[in-house]
This record gives structure tokens, sequence and C-alpha cells, in this order.
């Protein structure tokens, strides 16, 4: 095995018509690794990730995927990626495990259908056609059927999106127990505790564009602004500032000095989300 | 070869597992023959009507399944993202596409055995005089139809919208073109019109071969019309065939 990186993305730009859906995006994904694309919806996530896949020719900017262009990777790259599209049905009137089995003929060394359809939780489920699972099951085969050719790379765009709390967990663990099998893995996700939870390093990008790169550590690490609130003459005051201690000290030495009272005074610390919130514009992409 | 061969059972597992589509289909043109039969009675250009009914629906089968039912399965295939999904493993896309158009040349050739066994049990039809004859002319028929087919993926835009454009073309076209019956009695327009339809000239190709016994290759003009309806079919997909949902 080299020590080259899986993923090398280096100044990455697509258009669509005027719109540029990605302006320029680098980061290098080590082999091994679990790289979070972290961003609101039409950041340019998917577009990135279905470039790297293969499915999308780039305007500008050098893609290598383990080593190969994937716009000329062909199917000698498509056997050592797994892919989990956002939205993708599978065969409805096939079973759990003629799906499987379908995919798996598609490899040169597919691994074995049974132990991938246990890996996913859906043994119970093998029988069962694909139309009668619910969300989440579906979202399992999808990775199943991702896992089958026992790929290098598995691209995850928004795995949990729709999940219910408990599902999700299990979806984490289910990343969790891929990164101990050696897999590199990028994932794509506009939840922030999903991208602190598995990725070794996160980007957070914005209208095209990587806002912050870093662990999850030191993304939080960004010196959030705090707030100090008080009414005065009837109106609310706010102010943001990096250094909270002295303009309280300040503004309580002038109203002590000046004899008033600062009605409903408070000092507010931004939770996580808000420093999520603060990189990607103020929840420009809620939703 | 292994990858085709493996591709080819899962294309013939899918079809006979969605019922809609396999009655649809399979079990359309046969039935048809099976009630068309049951009424016509008398001769035509020195053949039973139920001689001509059979030929004709054979060339409807074979719009039936390898235009219309294709078409369906690809845009319904295409909207759910099952193809986008193939695409990302290393099947090769000619690979694919082989095995689609082989698994429909198979359940056709299925479909017209079973459509002459009824003509000879029930109707007492005629069997194909030249049955040689008859396997270049099934061949020919798959690839126009299905030529066409692949085009008309590419033109339509949603699923909900496939099965009503695709009978919109595929039922009057049948019933110009003679599927139901000989069309010596239609109206001057209509028959100016059938003459621009390719089921027209497979069915007479097939009536030539099936019931005169004539041969594949005496019939350079209605060939050339099939492989170049089939052409124009190809031509389209390969410019506009796209792999990806339209809706998104």
């Amino acid at each position: 095995m080299s020590t080259a990186p899986a993923l090398a993305v280096h100044e990455l730009r697509k258009s669509y018509g005027e719109t540029e859906a990605v302006a320029g995006i680098t980061f290098t994904v080590e082999q091994g690794e679990v790289f979070g694309l972290l961003g609101p919806n039409g950041a340019g996530k998917t577009t990135t990730v279905e470039i790297l896949e293969g499915y999308r020719k780039r305007d500008g900017g050098d893609v290598t995927v383990l080593g190969v262009d994937p716009e000329h990777g062909g199917s000698a790259l498509r056997e050592r990626i797994g892919v989990v599209l956002q939205a993708s049905d599978l065969p409805p009137s096939l079973t759990v495990r003629e799906v499987h089995r379908m995919f798996a003929g598609y490899y040169d060394r597919p691994r074995d259908v049974d132990e991938v359809i246990t890996l996913v939780g859906l043994e119970e489920k093998s029988g069962s056609r694909v139309k009668t699972l619910s969300g989440g099951q579906k979202r399992r085969l999808d990775l199943g059927v991702a896992l089958v050719g026992d790929p290098e790379l598995l691209f995850l765009d928004e795995p949990t999106t729709g999940f219910d709390p408990a599902a999700r967990r299990t979806a984490w663990e289910l990343v969790r127990s891929l990164r101990a099998l050696g897999k590199t893995i990028l994932l794509t996700t506009h939840y922030l505790d999903e991208a602190q939870q598995l990725a070794d390093r996160v980007a957070v990008i914005r209208d095209g564009r990587i806002v912050k790169q870093g662990s999850p550590a030191e993304l939080i690490g960004v010196a959030p602004k705090v707030e100090i609130r008080y009414r005065e003459g009837g109106h609310d005051v706010v102010v943001e500032t990096d250094e909270p201690t002295r303009l309280l000290a300040e503004l309580t030495a002038r109203a002590v000095a000046e004899g008033r009272e600062l009605d409903s005074l408070e000092v507010v610390r931004p939770s996580l989300e808000d420093v999520y919130l603060d990189l990607i514009g103020n929840g420009a992409g809620e939703s | 070869m292994r990858l085709f061969l493996h591709e080819l059972r899962n294309q013939q597992r899918l079809f006979w597992r969605n019922r809609e589509s396999a009655v649809f289909v399979f079990v359309f043109p046969p039935m048809l023959f099976l009630l068309l039969g049951a009424v016509y009675t008398g001769e035509s250009e020195g053949f039973k009507l139920a001689d001509h009914l059979l030929v004709g629906l054979i060339g409807y089968g074979c719009a039936n399944t390898a235009f219309a039912g294709l078409a369906i399965t690809l845009v319904i295939r295409r909207e759910s993202g099952v193809l986008k999904r193939i695409r990302a493993t290393p099947l090769p896309t000619v690979t694919y596409l082989a095995a689609v158009l082989f698994s429909t040349l198979w359940i056709f050739i299925l479909q017209t055995l079973v459509t002459i066994a009824l003509g000879l049990t029930l109707y007492d039809a005629r069997g194909p005089d030249n049955w040689l004859g008859m396997i270049p002319a099934v061949l020919l028929g798959v690839a126009c139809f299905a030529g066409m087919g692949f085009g008309i993926t590419a033109l339509i835009r949603s699923a909900e919208g496939a099965s009503a454009v695709v009978n919109l073309i595929v039922l009057p076209m049948a019933f110009l073109s003679g599927s139901f019956g000989p069309t010596r009695k239609y109206p001057e327009v209509l028959r100016w019109l059938a003459d621009l339809l390719p089921l027209t000239y497979l069915i007479r190709l097939l009536k030539d071969v099936y019931l005169r016994g004539g041969s594949f290759f005496g019939h350079p003009k209605e060939i050339a019309i099939l492989l170049a309806w089939g052409l124009l079919g190809v031509i389209i997909a390969w410019r506009r065939f796209g792999w990806e949902p339209r809706e998104q």
C-alpha cells in the first residue's frame, strides 16, 4: 500500500450555467481517514462528491481519486470505490439478498453477500422485497450494496438525512466499524453533530467554498463572539465582543457611576450550533 | 461475457418479478390475439383472418415489447435512480445495454412462440411457412423498435408520463399498420399515414415470410426503412440519453 492520499482535490470548480456551484475547493483525504464535508443544502457538497464519483465533469482544478482522475477512471476505478447516493432506489421487486447478489456480480472480488447483509444489520430482512423495507432499512440496503464490492474508498452522501435519532446512532456505529476496517470515507452531512461524531477532519463548505477546515475540536475552538444583552431606555441592546470581561466591566462601571440599573443583563456564550451557523453565514441554508 | 450473462439473468429476474410489466408486455399481445381471433372470421387476400391477425399481433408484440415495454422500464429505472446507481459500479455501459436488449429479444421470442401456439391450437391458423426467414425478421423488428425505445426514453421526462406517451404512439400505430386486421378497406388517408410507420413494413415483411414463405432478403425496402427508424432512435438516444433522474 502506498501512502499517497486517497483523495486529492485542488482548486476544484464547477458551474451550472451562471451559478458557480463549486468555486475553488481544495482538500486531501488520507488513506483510512474519515473526512466530512459539512454545509447547508446547496453549498456544493453533492456536486463535489459527484465529481469525485465520476458522474460529472469538472470545469477546472485537479482531482485524483485513489491516484486516478475520476473522469477517466473507468471500471478499474469503480472496482475500488463504493457509493451511497443521496436519493436513489434499488429494484423494488427484488429481495435484499437478490439486490446484494446482483451488485456483487458486478465486481471482480466481491465480499460474501450474507456477511455484508449481517454487517448492515439486515439479516432478518434478507428474504424481504425491497419495497417492503422502511426508510431506514432502505438506507442500510444502500450501504450494503455500496460495501458488497469491498471498496477501499466509500462515498456517503448525507447517509442519515431523514433518520430518527435511534437510526442515526445505528448508522454512526456502522460508519465507525467501517473506519475500524481501514476504509477511507468521504461523508457529506448538514448535521454538525454527525461530522463531529464521525469525521477525523471536517471541511465546512458554503457557497461552493471551504470556509473552515480542521479536526472537529479545532473547528469548535474557533473563538466565538460572546453577546452581552441588556435593556436601556426601553430598547434592547446587544453587543458582540471577543473580550466579554473587559466590556462587561466597562459597561457596569459606567452604569454604577451614573446610578443606572442595566435591566435584563445577560452574557450569552454561543453554542456549537451557533459557531457552525456563523461559519455558514447565519443559517443562510436553513432546511 | 460473465458480466453479460450475470446482467442478462438480472434483467430476466427483474422483468418476470414485476407483475405489471410482465402482464402488460408479455401477456397483452397474445391475449388480444385470443380475443380478436374469437370474433374475426372469414378470409382476406387468400388467407384466413386468423392468419392475418396472428402475424399482425406478432408485429404489435414487437412494438409493445421492444419499444413500449423497454422505454417504460428504462424511464422508471432512470427516474428512480437505479440507472444512476448502476453507473457507479464497474459494469460497463455497453454490457448493461446489451443485456437489456437481449433480455427484450428473449421475451419477444417467447411471446411469439406463445402466440403461434395459440393460433395453431385454437384458431387453426397456419404455422410459419419460412421458419428460417422468421429469425432475421424477428431480430430486425426488435433492433428497430428497441432503437426507437432507447430514443423515446431519452425524450420522456417523467415516470408518470411514460406509459401514456408510448401507448399513444403504439396503439394508433398498431391499428394503422394492420396489427388488428387487414387495412385494405381503411380510408385512403389512413393508409397513407400507415405508409409512414415502421410497423407497417415489419408486418408486411412478416406476412410475406410467415404466410407466403417469402425470403427475408427479398425485401430490401422494408429492411432499409426499419433500419432507418431504428437508427433514428439510436441517434436521438446517443445525443439525449441520460442516466440520472430528469426531475431533480
